[in-house]
């Protein structure tokens, strides 16, 4: 979790992701976000977020996008 | 229970205020529509001719229908003076033979004249020819089936019956160019005409008219020989006597090869047309005097003229009423020709001050 | 058939009449399949064949592909014991490849109707730019509304595939979604699963939906008759002599073009949705206070919305994290560097949506080049937002209110220039024409009446002018107050019907219609 929440910092610095829960909705995170959160995913976790989660439920807060991340490792 | 109260209120006013703007919709367009059509008063004031028949409240025992050899070559107020004619011109701007037709059946919702007088000039158009003129003849009609025949016979390429029955949908880019007569005649309109008759004192002698060009084809077009014939249907199934005339006016040409069909057309139907090209000198026309336009309509003397020769004959050949021995008629016939009187009176005046005439004809703009 | 022709709302007002005077609920979704049918069939009897076979792929592949897929689980689900995790994910893949193959399938008979119909004139013309010997261009018919519906049954396929949502069994049903009528002339594309949570099951006559909808109809009658189609007249003349109308006039061309965009396709959208919800039934926005956008990235979360996210929906993000492009941006990151690498997917997949964007709005290559350009000016600002942080770091303008005018401004310009593609139609005279502001000093030339010659009338412009301060006032409540005027009216409901019978009555008398106005058609049409 505190690793994911690093790959957000690094996009934007300025936003509380431990609390905020409208990421996708308020607009802050925008697709080129999501594309470069999917690849440092990738990368550290060696788990692949194929396009169909790629829904706003799935990257509205931090700790949707673990679930999602723990849901993808298990399968 | 006040929330209830609240929703029942609602549950009224919600049909309520729909049906008021319903309303307020229908009688504001309603409204808009008599502004924007445009009124004809001054200036092009033909649009206005075919309407004023219905505000006439007298009997009228002769009808002449056609364009403006009809409407502004005989004066009704003359066969009306000197013979106790009461007649109407339902007349209009290139009214083609179809428009005369329907204009005959409209009139017969109203009365059943003795006599119908029909110009034969426009039986040489077969097709409709302009949206304006359509506009002048058809919009000024009441509705009724004849109005709604009138209509699809007429339509050029262009025009859509919607636009007959809402003018509003034609007219309503007008509303940037409204003018002061717009908003002043929004609920009546000044007559133009005097029982349909077009009054214009203004003189210009006859000129030269150039050759006729020869034609390809005489035969006058089948639809417009179609509507004659009905035409002369309808007045035998009224017992109204039908009569053609061609007005004595030398332009646009009237080729021989037509006279000749239309007086075959006659002889078939029993009918009497007069051709008055002929009888020019018998009517006493001199167009050194008796024209505005250099001889393509009569003006007053001539349109008197004319008339004294018409109504001669009128009264020799039909038993007519003489309406100025019936009061209740007179009456109203005394209006018309105090009117008659004062029109011509201030022609006249405005022609000895300008030499032309300024609040009439093709100089005056509907301001 | 236009949606500002006579027998379009003389369709739609008897429609709202039999749905809810004689039709009974349960079948009233049927009888808006017979109003879509009637429609085209009345457009052109030709194209309900194209509707249908594009209907009839998506919704037979649909359901092999699930039946298919629930037979494979269930198999698995029995024979749970003979299965390891490995053999099992193997039986698992098998499927997915398998799901994925129909999906395919199904999208390459769909999007190459599509391709014939629309860009086979447009690859001959190209070809023959460079051939000595012009090949002859063919006949066919481009269906109307092709677009929008090939769009429509694709993300259908795509999430048939993805397994997000359930396939329609019943045929009808499934054709009512791809054809449902009032779409199908400017859009909005519809997802199945937005449009399918109504449009079987309308609700039932409601006061307030009919009120609504009936509402922004007439909104959406008063932008396009009053401001677009009178714009489009002088558009018109500035636009088809390029060489008189030079210099200031592009500048006038943009403002006149911005405003009639909006006016058409925003009116054409409240239209279509207008009457969906005067029918019970919701159909997704398509604009959200474009104009108002502060950069180019937002505009185009808020300008034609369903198109954008179908963009990124089904091209961006199955592009940029494909397997291929996860590969692609690691490689790249070790070889070419963070900064390089990290960029590579979104680069190549960005371009990817916006070519494909010009190249749907139309076949042509200025389409083509607009979208590019849109590209270049996404990628750029993008890559100038730390140079922006920094400069605001500094002066914090960012705070000031001024400042978000100047955005908004500086947006509404840029994006009115990209527009320019679209009037002249042809790359090199919009370079031209735009290159002629600059140097082509004629400002003066618009005070002296030259304006007048245009088509329009003082009279024109006042109106026009009245009209979209008008649409200004009615955005920026929307925008100041976060809601829709349209609540606020409704509440003091006799304010409501009198608004009502205002935009009613001014829309019929100033609106461009009728003789003396060429209705123009809809940008969108044949899409």
């Amino acid at each position: 979790m505190d690793e994911l929440i690093e790959i957000l910092k690094d996009l934007h610095s300025d936003v509380d992701f431990d609390t905020c829960t409208t990421l996708i909705d308020d607009k802050i995170l925008d697709s080129f976000d999501i594309v470069s959160i999917v690849s440092e995913v990738n990368d550290r976790f060696d788990v692949a977020i194929p396009a169909k989660e790629l829904v706003p439920e799935n990257f509205n807060s931090a700790k949707a996008l673990w679930d999602l991340i723990s849901r993808l490792e298990e399968d | 229970m006040k929330s209830m109260k609240e929703l029942n209120k609602r549950d009224v006013l919600l049909p309520l205020c729909t049906i008021a703007g319903i309303a307020l919709t229908v009688v504001s367009l309603w409204y808009l529509q008599r502004l924007l059509v445009p009124k004809y008063q001054r200036g092009v004031v033909e649009g206005s001719m075919i309407e004023e028949y219905y505000d006439d409240e007298k009997p009228h025992e002769v009808i002449f229908l056609g364009d403006c050899e009809v409407y502004e070559n005989i004066s009704t107020v003359a066969l009306y003076r000197d013979y106790g004619i009461s007649s109407y011109i339902r007349g209009s701007a290139q009214q083609l033979t179809w428009q005369s037709y329907y204009l005959l059946e409209d009139t017969l919702r109203y009365e059943t004249p003795e006599v119908v007088v029909f110009n034969v000039l426009a039986l040489k158009y077969g097709e409709p020819q302009s949206e304006s003129y359509n506009r002048m003849t058809l919009d000024g009609m009441e509705w009724s089936m004849s109005k709604w025949n009138a209509i699809e016979a007429s339509m050029t390429e262009d025009e859509n019956m919607i636009d007959y029955i809402f003018p509003f949908l034609r007219y309503h880019s007008r509303w940037s160019e409204l003018t002061a007569a717009d908003y002043e005649h929004v609920m009546d309109k000044d007559p133009v005409t005097i029982n349909g008759y077009y009054m214009r004192t203004d003189i210009m002698p006859e000129a030269v008219f150039p050759d006729p060009t020869p034609l390809v084809d005489y035969t006058l077009p089948e639809t417009s020989m179609e509507y004659l014939e009905r035409m002369a249907e309808l007045c035998e199934q009224n017992g109204i006597e039908l009569i053609l005339i061609k007005a004595p006016t030398l332009y646009p040409y009237w080729y021989e090869q037509w006279d000749d069909q239309v007086r075959d057309f006659a002889d078939a139907h029993n009918l009497t047309y007069i051709n008055y090209i002929y009888l020019r000198d018998q009517i006493g026309l001199d167009m050194t005097v008796d024209t505005y336009d250099a001889g393509l309509h009569l003006n007053l003397t001539g349109a008197e003229k004319f008339a004294d020769f018409i109504g001669q004959y009128l009264t020799d050949s039909f038993d007519l009423t003489d309406y100025r021995e019936v009061p209740e008629v007179a009456r109203l016939w005394e209006d018309d020709i105090l009117f008659y009187d004062q029109l011509r009176d201030a022609q006249n005046a405005e022609l000895a001050q300008y030499g032309e005439l300024r609040s009439w004809g093709a100089n005056a703009i509907e301001s | 058939m236009l949606f500002t022709s006579l027998p379009f709302i003389v369709f739609v007002a008897a429609l709202i009449l039999v749905y809810y005077a004689f039709t009974p609920y349960k079948e009233r979704w049927a009888l808006l399949l017979m109003a879509s049918l009637a429609f085209y069939f009345f457009a052109d009897p030709r194209y309900l064949i194209f509707i249908g076979v594009t209907a009839l792929t998506a919704y037979v592949f649909a359901i092999i592909t699930e039946d298919y897929n629930a037979k494979r689980k269930a198999y698995l689900k029995a024979n749970k014991e003979s299965f390891d995790t490995d053999s099992k994910k193997k039986y698992k893949n098998t499927t997915a490849r398998v799901t994925k193959l129909l999906m395919l399938l199904a999208l390459l008979i769909n999007l190459g109707i599509l391709a014939v119909t629309k860009y086979t004139n447009f690859v001959i013309d190209t070809m023959n730019s460079w051939r000595t010997e012009p090949l002859s261009f063919v006949n066919i018919i481009v269906p109307m509304g092709i677009s929008f519906y090939t769009f429509q049954t694709v993300s259908y396929s795509i999430d048939i595939c993805r397994g997000t949502i359930k396939a329609q069994r019943n045929f009808l049903k499934f054709l009512l979604f791809v054809s449902f009528f009032p779409q199908l002339v400017q859009g909005p594309i519809s997802r199945y699963e937005d449009l399918s949570q109504t449009l079987y099951e309308p609700k039932k006559f409601e006061f307030q939906n009919v009120s609504y909808g009936f509402m922004r109809i007439l909104w959406g009658y008063f932008k396009k008759l009053v401001v677009a189609d009178r714009l489009v007249i002088a558009l018109k003349t500035l636009t088809e002599s390029p060489d008189e109308y030079k210099g200031a006039y592009v500048f006038v061309v943009m403002m006149l073009y911005a405003a009639q965009l909006y006016c058409d396709f925003t009116g054409g959208i409240d239209i279509t949705i207008g009457i969906a919800q005067m029918l019970g039934i919701t159909v997704k926005e398509n604009f959200n206070l474009p104009y108002f956008s502060k950069n180019i990235k937002e505009y185009w979360n808020r300008w034609h919305i369903t198109m954008g996210t179908w963009f990124t929906d089904y091209i961006f993000y199955p592009l940029s994290v494909s397997p291929t492009m996860l590969k692609l941006s690691k490689w790249s990151r070790q070889h070419l560097g963070n900064a390089v690498g990290k960029r590579v997917t979104v680069y190549i997949s960005c371009f990817a949506v916006w070519l494909a964007t010009g190249i749907w709005h139309g076949a042509a290559w200025h389409f083509v080049v607009w979208g590019l350009m849109n590209f270049v000016v996404i990628m750029a600002s993008q890559e100038l937002e730390p140079v922006y942080a920094k400069f605001h770091g500094k002066f914090h303008l960012k705070e000031k209110k001024g400042y978000a005018i100047f955005e908004i401004a500086r947006t509404f310009l840029l994006m009115s220039s990209l527009k320019l593609f679209d009037c002249y139609r042809d790359v090199g005279l919009t370079f031209k024409m735009f290159g002629s502001m600059f140097y082509t000093f004629n400002i003066g030339k618009l005070f002296n009446g030259s304006l007048l010659e245009l088509g329009l009338t003082s009279a024109d412009y006042e109106v026009a002018a009245i009209a979209i301060v008008f649409i200004f006032l009615v955005s920026l409540y929307k925008a100041l107050i976060g809601e829709d005027i349209r609540v606020f009216l409704y509440q003091k409901y006799p304010l409501f019907v009198l608004v009502c019978v205002v935009l009613l009555v001014s829309t019929l008398v100033f609106g461009a219609y009728g003789a003396g106005f060429d209705a123009s058609q809809f940008i969108y049409n044949q899409f």
